[in-house]
């Protein structure tokens, strides 16, 4: 990736990803045999303070440790690789360049938590990542301790929601279900434990190096470094890996610089929502301190939004994703996100109707917590987030029903 | 020469068949959410179930005295065991396989909260064959049959039931509609 | 302790019927949709959640314990819930 980002290299250290994915040989030679740690490693996670990397944050350890207690009888281990989130590609890119990291931290992660079944379950579209780490599989077999398979999944939107993964392993059906959590009965009714890719490679190099190493990273209160996609009006879009703490500055910077001026930023990905940007460097890409904002670093894509585009339309495009990306299995989010996309697209195209506005604030507060998914709670944090980013925008295309930016660019390409 | 238990046997009968048709009708309205302005659904849903119980009290008036009628010497036996009557074997055992199913979704009903919901809605959903069982059963057993109001009475319940029905199936389509014009269609992002 | 109603929200077909059985409890949103009041269930109308919970054709709702303070089961995002502009 870029050299000119200041960023200690963990995850991308070694050859360059540019090279094709590292050969088990290969990822020996320079780390060292995959250790033997065992149940040991819960507790190194925990002070460790991983983060998940899969959007939701949960500390690592805490997740390995409540399947290692709960379960009766061997559990099962999902690497979770599906990346539904349009705009994010570290996982795959991390599988691609890396796959026997992520190999690694998946059988420690069975050793751990007692699991005699690993999957690792990658989008089908995603043929890089699938062939790398099928190839990885292969050269595993014979040494592991534990049967890995590998799942090609249908590349959705939702298709890496915990209980959707489970579902699509169990029944080919890869939408959430309400039932009990994956970590009771999860994969063939057992305790499952579905971790991020990202979170599992982390894992892998702090079995090698301790929960010292790894705090060594990270500028401010979270420690670690952090897979970022960037993408939108930048230079040379991609991944890129970041200590955490460091500024948007300096990784748009890295990434060869922003191709216009920027109005705001997607921090999240679509589960996460949109910051105002009157400064780059403001903005510090650190979990804590951007929750502490009202903001979010979920998966870690990073969406630059130059000034020539209209964010009602950014956020109307966003919406009618979603929308469309919907299981279609609960009430609230059939008919309360599809009514906030199709309101919020006629906002967008200058058709406003007397109370829309006030029905989008209202609808957006009532769907959050109503699915048996998070999904209509990220569609409202995105909707909620605009309305306060884009205010000054919303006002003109409601009360006046025009655009302040011409039409073609207002809308963009992405 | 007609007892007044063959009248009793034969007006239960047709008592059952018509609170039964009306079990039927408000199960299709509840399922397929029939509304008015006013009427609070729960209504049809709590008619429904208690009609039935209703509709349970004179099918077991109708078969106990048919069986224990000793004009009709059918028995018990008749009535538990499917197709074993002398007696217009074939229709009576129409009967008796439609009480079967009945006790089997009124029992299931009754126990709803403790078993599974597909092995509910399966047995529930029998209720479809039971229904023209009842009514197969009631023409040709039935020594009502040629008369013009018992022709009319099974032809009203028939009518009940194809009106129901019709508007049930034209309900799911119209729910399905709904959802698929609340969403865009999915698309796919490269 | 105590105990509040949950939903099986994929059951869910928008009845509605549960709101008319118990009307202190659950209220329905623009599209028939059930809205759960959090925290316990006052004693007094239990009786009327149970009748909520039979009424149901597809058995979405039922009873579960309650802490005295009901966690949140949305994820950890400390967004304010933003108000509608000026308009």
């Amino acid at each position: 990736m870029s050299a000119i980002l200041e960023a200690t290299d963990r995850l991308l250290a070694g050859p360059s990803p540019a090279a094709g994915s590292e050969s088990l040989a290969a990822h020996n030679v320079r780390l060292g045999p995959m250790p033997r740690v065992g149940a040991d490693l819960i507790g190194t996670l925990e002070r460790s303070g991983l983060l998940g990397r899969g959007g939701a944050g949960f500390p690592v350890g805490s997740k390995w440790r409540s399947v290692a207690e709960r379960r009766s009888g061997p559990a099962v281990v999902v690497a979770n690789g599906a990346e539904g989130e349009p705009h994010s590609s570290k996982d795959r890119k991390l599988m691609a360049a890396r796959p026997h990291l992520v190999v690694d931290g998946a059988l420690l992660a069975a050793d751990a938590v007692g699991a005699d079944e690993l999957i690792v379950y990658v989008g089908a579209d995603h043929r890089a990542a699938v062939a790398a780490m099928g190839r990885a599989i292969a050269e595993r077999a014979s040494t592991a301790r534990v049967p890995i398979r590998l799942v090609e999944a249908p590349v959705a939107y939702i298709s890496g929601e915990s209980s959707a993964v489970v579902n699509f392993i169990n029944t080919d059906d890869a939408r959430p279900t309400a039932g009990p959590h994956p970590r009771d009965r999860g994969v063939s009714g057992r305790a499952t434990l579905v971790q991020n890719v990202e979170s599992l490679a982390h894992a892998a190099l702090i079995a090698r190096h301790g929960e010292d190493w790894y705090r060594s990273a990270g500028r401010g209160p979270t420690s670690g470094t952090a897979l970022v996609t960037i993408s939108g009006a930048i230079a040379i879009p991609g991944v890129y890996e970041i200590d955490y703490g460091t500024t948007l500055g300096e990784i748009v910077a890295g990434a060869g610089g922003a191709t216009s001026d920027i109005q705001a930023v997607l921090l999240g990905g679509y589960f996460g929502g949109w910051a105002a940007v009157d400064d780059l460097r403001d903005l510090s890409l650190d979990p804590a301190m951007l929750a502490d904002r009202g903001l979010s670093f979920g998966c870690g894509v990073i969406g630059l939004l130059p000034v020539e585009r209209c964010g009602v339309w950014a956020t109307s495009k966003i919406l009618d994703y979603m929308a469309g990306e919907s299981a279609r299995q609960c009430g609230p989010c059939i008919f309360g996100l599809g009514a906030i996309a199709e309101t919020t697209r006629r906002v967008a195209a200058g058709s406003a109707a007397p109370g829309d506005m006030d029905n989008l604030a209202r609808w957006s507060r009532q769907i959050v917590g109503r699915g048996a998914c998070h999904h209509p709670d990220g569609a409202a944090g995105l909707l909620q987030g605009a309305l306060s980013v884009f205010a000054s925008e919303f006002d003109l295309h409601q009360q006046d029903r025009r655009c302040s930016r011409p039409a073609a660019t207002a809308q963009g390409v992405r | 020469m007609e007892s007044l238990l063959w009248y009793a046997t034969r007006g239960a009968g047709m008592a059952s068949l018509i609170l039964f048709t009306a079990v039927g009708c408000l199960g299709m309205l509840t399922v397929g959410r029939w509304q008015r302005p006013g009427w609070p659904r729960f209504l049809t849903a709590e008619f429904h179930s208690n009609l039935a119980l209703l509709s349970v009290v004179f099918l077991a008036i109708h078969i106990l005295i048919a069986a224990l009628d000793p004009y009709t010497s059918l028995g018990l036996g008749s009535a538990l065991i499917p197709f074993s009557s002398p007696y217009r074997q074939f229709w009576l055992g129409l009967g008796g396989v439609s009480m079967y199913l009945i006790a089997a979704i009124i029992v299931t009903s009754l126990l709803r909260s403790r078993m599974g919901r597909r092995t509910w809605r399966a047995v529930h959903w029998s209720s479809y064959a039971a229904w023209p069982l009842a009514i197969m059963h009631s023409i040709g057993t039935g020594t009502d049959g040629g008369t013009a109001w018992g022709l009319l009475l099974v032809g009203g319940c028939v009518l009940a039931v194809v009106a129901c029905l019709t508007w049930r199936i034209a309900a799911t389509r119209v729910a399905r509609a709904r959802i698929d014009a609340a969403l865009p269609a999915r698309r796919v992002v490269s | 302790m105590g105990e509040r109603l949950a939903i099986d929200r994929i059951r869910c077909d928008g009845y509605g019927m549960c709101a008319e059985m118990f009307p202190e409890g659950i209220e329905l949103d623009d599209w028939g949709y059930p809205i759960l009041r959090d925290g316990i269930i006052p004693d007094g109308l239990l009786p009327l959640a149970r009748r909520a919970i039979e009424v149901c054709p597809v058995l979405a709702l039922r009873l579960v314990n309650a802490p005295a303070r009901p966690q949140s089961t949305s994820p950890v995002r400390p967004r304010p819930v933003e108000s509608a502009p000026r308009s």
